[in-house]
């Protein structure tokens, strides 16, 4: 599994790094930031769906 | 249309005859918000202050949040403006970026971010927290206090203050300005336009004297030198002055409010949070659901069908973050303070390019001002329910509410 964010989508809102605070981080912006590149851990793909689900813009993009 | 006499009288049919400002409305608006979501027309109108449109559903405020070169955000007030208002010194001022339409509102809002990026908001923490305390040291003794007057109140405005660089001192005048603006206000244009003249002209003071004075890591400094990069006016200067005192006193200090007084009826959530300091983050976020402070109006720019309803240019609509947050289609038991929820879309912050850019600021002083709290006063309830009071329509939050301990 592997996350993006589409930043144009993105407002910044960070939903998505207090639900997974070990994948997202922020821009000098505020805007998401994905901080694993590659392949997530499998004991990390609970919570980039929790992410997903939670982010109100439907900025994060899982690809599996 | 615009005072309370004018607009009172008995709701027979909330869907066709809302009050935002009806005092039973005010106190606890989610049985009304839930009997127009499961009604016929979940989204409703009513002719009262001036007319509006009122969607509760979740889907349909986040639509029309995003929709935003037909729903505008050229007045974002939830009464019409006094015809007054738009002349005077300051007729051009408005709050960017909240009051900012494409293309401007991305350079309006792009300044601003750095300061409000979760990094950036950190360093508030300490100041925050000491703060909290010295409320604290003084009622502590008593085993009596006012949770709104003596602490919820107190805060926001001095964090605000410290960010913008004016004296923490004028904390009671600027609360006083902000709530004449925004709840004493809405429903009285001349305390509306004379608070909003004390705003601007204190402004216009510290745009001067950082002219002259420019200061080191300051942001009005800042934003003033910022024209190199933006078509950076004292409009828009004063305006986003105007805004951060606005925007970030009444809001934060109504979340706290609302947390406070729904912890003094839980000893269960109490108990949670002490023993489980991990749910913090998410416990946040639950409160910010439950007791979303904030509702904005966006202006209709040209006539348009929105769900079956015929939405005519200049129409109002009320976005209502709390409804939506209290949408059973897309939240299990809505109605419901679980602390720690997994699955929260909340939009208390609004949806779409206005979402509420000093979020990250606001999270920080409810969590802290909710940890100081309960670090120093564990134990505490309700002196009497029946006594607290509330403010709402555009900001929903408690005002005085005592509790022993
Ligand atoms: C719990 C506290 C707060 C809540 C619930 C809240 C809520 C909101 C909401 C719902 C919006 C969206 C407005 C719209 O859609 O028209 C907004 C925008 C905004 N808020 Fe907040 N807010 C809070 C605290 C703050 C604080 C502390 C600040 C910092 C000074 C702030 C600054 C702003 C700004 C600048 C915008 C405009 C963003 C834009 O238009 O691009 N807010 N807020
Ligand atoms: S939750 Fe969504 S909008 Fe918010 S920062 Fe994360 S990706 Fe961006």
């Amino acid at each position: 599994m592997r996350v993006k964010v589409d930043a144009d989508s993105c407002q910044g809102q960070q939903m998505c790094s207090i639900a997974a605070p070990e994948i997202f981080g922020s821009d000098e912006l505020g805007h998401a930031t994905v901080l694993i590149e590659g392949d997530l851990p499998s004991e990390l793909h609970a919570k980039a769906r929790r992410a997903q689900a939670n982010c109100p813009e439907d900025a994060i993009i899982i690809e599996e | 249309m615009s005072t309370l006499e004018e607009n009172a009288g008995p709701v027979n049919d909330p869907t066709t005859d809302y009050n935002i400002f009806d005092p039973e409305f005010v106190r606890d608006p989610y049985p009304t918000m839930h009997e127009i979501r499961e009604s016929k027309c979940p989204i409703a109108h009513s002719n009262r202050w001036g007319g509006s449109w009122f969607p509760t559903r979740y889907d349909d405020v986040v639509a029309i949040a995003q929709e935003h070169e037909i729903f505008t955000s050229r007045d974002i007030i939830v009464v019409p403006r006094a015809a007054a208002q738009a002349e005077g010194p300051y007729a051009g001022v408005a709050a960017p970026p909240i009051t900012s339409d494409p293309p401007d509102h991305h350079w309006h809002r792009r300044l601003i971010l750095p300061v409000f990026a979760p990094q950036s908001v950190a360093k508030y923490e300490q100041g925050t927290r000491d703060l909290c305390n010295q409320l604290i040291d003084t009622f502590i003794a008593k085993g009596e206090a006012d949770a709104g007057t003596d602490y919820a109140q107190q805060i926001p405005v001095r964090v605000i203050a410290t960010m913008l660089g004016v004296p923490t001192e004028m904390a009671d005048e600027f609360t006083g300005w902000v709530r004449g603006v925004l709840e004493v206000g809405l429903t009285d244009p001349k305390v509306r336009l004379e608070s909003r003249l004390k705003i601007l002209n204190f402004f216009r003071q510290q745009l001067d004297d950082r002219r002259k004075n420019p200061r080191e890591d300051d942001l009005i400094t800042d934003l003033l030198n910022s024209g190199d990069k933006y078509p950076v006016t004292d409009q828009y200067v004063l305006g986003v002055c105007n805004l951060m005192l606005v925007a970030g006193i009444d809001t934060t200090w109504s979340a706290i409010g609302s947390s406070l007084w729904h912890l003094a009826q839980h000893p269960e959530h109490r108990q949670q949070l002490r023993e489980s300091p991990e749910m913090w983050p998410t416990a946040i976020e639950e409160l910010l659901r439950a007791y979303s402070p904030v509702t904005m109006a966006r202006i209709v720019d040209r006539d348009t069908e929105f769900q079956g309803c015929p939405m005519k240019a200049g129409d109002r609509i009320l976005m209502s973050f709390p409804a939506a947050n209290r949408d059973p289609r897309q939240f299990d038991q809505p109605n419901e303070v679980i602390l720690d929820r997994e699955h929260n879309r909340h939009v208390a912050f609004g949806s779409g390019i206005h979402r509420c850019a000093g979020s990250n600021l606001a999270r920080l002083e409810l969590r802290v001002a909710l940890q100081v709290w309960l670090e120093r006063i564990p134990e505490f309830s309700l002196v009497d329910p029946a006594s607290v009071t509330w403010a709402g329509g555009q900001v929903h939050g408690p005002r005085i509410c005592r509790v022993r301990f």
